[in-house]
């Protein structure tokens, strides 16, 4: 399997069953919260909770995804939530404000996220800054875009737009998905094909591994950075975009702290911080535990919400501290 | 001193940027700088952007010895939640909210845990060797939850003229906050400058192993900065909550993290760790709370703040940054010898 050779560098020290070490705890996290959930609670045992799950948190998993290439080079990207609440506010004020059809403004969005994030990669990569810090400018500067446009909440009124948010794709077993999931997932495939099977991913798993090594064995680090910041910045657009169809409406305090959500999820999802270790799949699992945490949350309905925060910082905690074994053990 | 000295030195851009901002104003509001004397407190612009400034130099303060170290507390606005939360829960819970005692009690209080909360943040990163960045976004996530519990999702309001003196009130004419803040300043001064303890910090910043061999005791001096860092950042929650007579465990300290680490950079202390600067670090932060006063003065939109912030962030960093130097820069003066004097070894910050 080509993943081997790929994952060269930083992670070619976990070998064998060591390296799916954390994506597999995280599996058993979930399937152990499930459990928990179907004892404790009527009717949480059944395939639309966990649907449910992925309809209210489809757009966080279009973010981790993009936020997953990102750390995998060993960076970090704070813009992702700032750039949903900017896609939200041009969707909604375009459409409703100007008339525009949906065919014509969500590629601009998507156009929008992506050159933001083109932008931020450049002056990573040529003025070498830290991406910290750029992508907190960027975080600003989409915040204040944001204001700029409106202060207040637009409605989405088009008709196709809210056909296609409402439309709800059936399953069997009286089980329904909405298309934002269906879109999410697509961008899931298509994500971890990009990063286990082509030349791209390995590149971003070697810059990851270490950048010097990758600059000295000829790689193109340049261009796969600028190209790791692009990727997230077209998926924040893009959660974005699902983030209103969820809502339709658009809102320049939305999404306030997703980028920590999406942090924590690809944390908990086993990828390393450092860089050139994890999988898409972990991220996956990483936004599945955050949504059944809050799907608990509710149906325990005694806990206030602010408890999902405490929860995720917890479980932040024991992850890193397992990464931090992990990588004690192996040196 | 020659001109080329003056614009090399350190903290030029930041104070330049701060004289172009209070240019501005005086341009734009004429009366900007006039300072009066009304009932015995002191008024005017410039001594409003002390006090509202005060609690983001006291957190830029702690900030800098963190980043000095070569690491970052992202928890800070988290702590400012919790702290202001606390000491409000327990003067609520006073039978005289007036007596000085029990607010001095709520202000041990609040500062203990803020205290332990930077104690964990160290341990975390010098104990447990985890990242800096990583270690303190667990107290981020969590803390703001904390400061809900703390409140029970409520806004807390006080009536303790104790405690509105801390952030709102007056001592000898001027704004006691500020005064609070000059004493920490000074203290924090005398301790790293005029005593070995900055140069330590400066020696574990620039490389952690070698300073340990040289016998510094680096975990030590690192859980020790956190530990300040959140006592600075509890004093901004008892400031923040004590200006406004309640605690918001939502709203309070929201980005004050992001502020601080912005009000630390454009004062010139390096990302990477290894040299820091106080001064910088207060001209950083009244550079960005005299932007702020400056958006509502001249009538821009409010709105509009981050947008400005955004624009500094971006010119300062590049100014900064040796490699945008090289680039554009010296491409239009090329002489050898006018490499910039910050020629640092460009180490990445981990993140």
């Amino acid at each position: 399997m080509s993943s081997d050779v790929l994952t060269a560098g930083r992670s070619a020290v976990l070998r064998g069953r060591q390296r799916y070490l954390p994506v597999l705890v995280t599996a058993g996290l979930l399937v152990a919260m499930f459990t928990v959930g179907g004892l404790r609670y009527e009717a949480f045992a059944s395939g639309q909770i966990v649907l449910n799950v992925f309809i209210d948190n489809a757009f966080l998993l279009v973010l981790a995804v993009g936020m997953t290439f990102v750390i995998l080079t060993g960076g970090i990207d704070l813009s992702v939530g700032a750039v949903v609440a900017l896609s939200t506010m041009v969707t909604a004020t375009l459409m409703t404000d100007h008339g525009w059809s949906p065919l014509a403004t969500v590629p601009l969005v998507l156009l929008i996220g992506s050159a933001l994030g083109l932008a931020m990669g450049c002056v990573i990569h040529y003025f070498d800054i830290q991406p910290f810090i750029v992508t907190l400018a960027g975080m600003f500067l989409a915040r204040g875009l944001c204001y700029v446009i409106g202060t207040d909440s637009i409605p989405i009124t088009e008709e196709t737009y809210t056909a296609v948010a409402q439309t709800q794709i059936s399953l069997p077993g009286e089980m329904h998905l909405s298309v934002g999931v269906v879109i999410a997932l697509a961008v899931v495939l298509f994500a971890a094909y990009m990063l286990h099977y082509t030349r791209l991913g390995r590149n971003v798993y070697a810059i990851g591994g270490s950048e010097q090594s990758a600059l000295l064995m000829g790689l193109p680090v340049a261009r796969t950075k600028i190209a790791v910041y692009t990727i997230s910045g077209f998926c924040s657009a893009l959660g974005g975009v699902l983030f209103s169809l969820y809502t339709l409406s658009g809102y320049g305090l939305n999404a306030l702290g997703m980028e920590l959500d999406a942090i924590a999820a690809v944390v908990i999802g086993g990828t390393l911080l450092t860089g050139g270790s994890g999988y898409l799949l972990g991220t996956v699992l990483g936004v599945l535990v955050l949504g059944l945490i809050q799907t608990i949350i509710s149906f325990e309905g005694t806990l206030s919400p602010w408890w999902t925060r405490i929860f995720i910082g917890l479980l932040l905690f024991v992850f890193i501290l397992l990464q931090r074994l992990i990588s004690v053990r192996r040196s | 001193m020659n001109a080329a000295a003056v614009i090399r030195h350190r903290l030029f851009w930041p104070a330049a940027v701060l004289v172009l901002l209070l240019a501005a104003n005086v341009f734009f509001t004429p009366g900007f700088l006039s300072v009066e004397l009304k009932d015995g407190h002191l008024y005017g612009s410039l001594i409003d952007i002390a006090r509202f400034g005060a609690p983001l130099i006291l957190v830029a303060t702690g900030m800098t010895l963190v980043i000095a170290t070569g690491g970052i507390d992202l928890s800070v606005g988290s702590v400012v939640a919790i702290s202001g939360a606390l000491a409000c829960l327990w003067i609520t819970g006073l039978d005289d909210q007036q007596s000085t005692a029990g607010v001095l009690t709520a202000v041990g209080i609040a500062l203990g845990l803020a205290l332990f909360l930077g104690l964990c943040n160290g341990i975390l990163v010098a104990g447990i060797g985890i990242q800096p960045i990583i270690a303190t976004l667990i107290l981020m996530v969590a803390g703001r939850g904390l400061a809900q519990l703390i409140t029970d999702g409520q806004i807390l309001t006080v009536n303790s003229a104790p405690y509105k003196l801390i952030g709102g009130g007056y001592w000898l004419t001027l704004p006691f906050g500020v005064l609070i803040v000059a004493a920490v300043l000074a203290i924090t001064a005398f301790l790293t400058r005029r005593m070995a303890l900055g140069l330590l910090l400066e020696s574990v910043g620039g490389n952690a192993t070698a300073s340990r061999l040289a016998g510094i005791r680096s975990r030590g001096l690192i859980v020790t900065v956190y530990a300040f860092c959140a006592l600075c950042a509890g004093i901004a929650g008892l400031m923040i909550s004590s200006n406004v007579s309640s605690a918001d465990g939502n709203n309070a300290g929201l980005w004050i993290e992001l502020d601080a680490i912005l009000a630390v950079v454009i004062g010139g202390t390096s990302l990477a760790g290894g040299r820091f600067s106080l001064g910088g670090t207060v001209l950083g932060a009244l550079v960005i709370q005299t932007l702020t006063t400056t958006i509502y003065t001249i009538g821009i939109p409010p709105e509009t703040t981050l947008l400005f912030k955004a624009l500094v962030v971006v010119a300062v960093c590049l100014l900064q940054s040796p490699a945008f130097r090289e680039k554009v820069l010296n491409r239009r003066r090329r002489r050898p010898q006018s490499a910039p004097a910050s020629a640092d070894p460009k180490v990445k910050v981990p993140a």
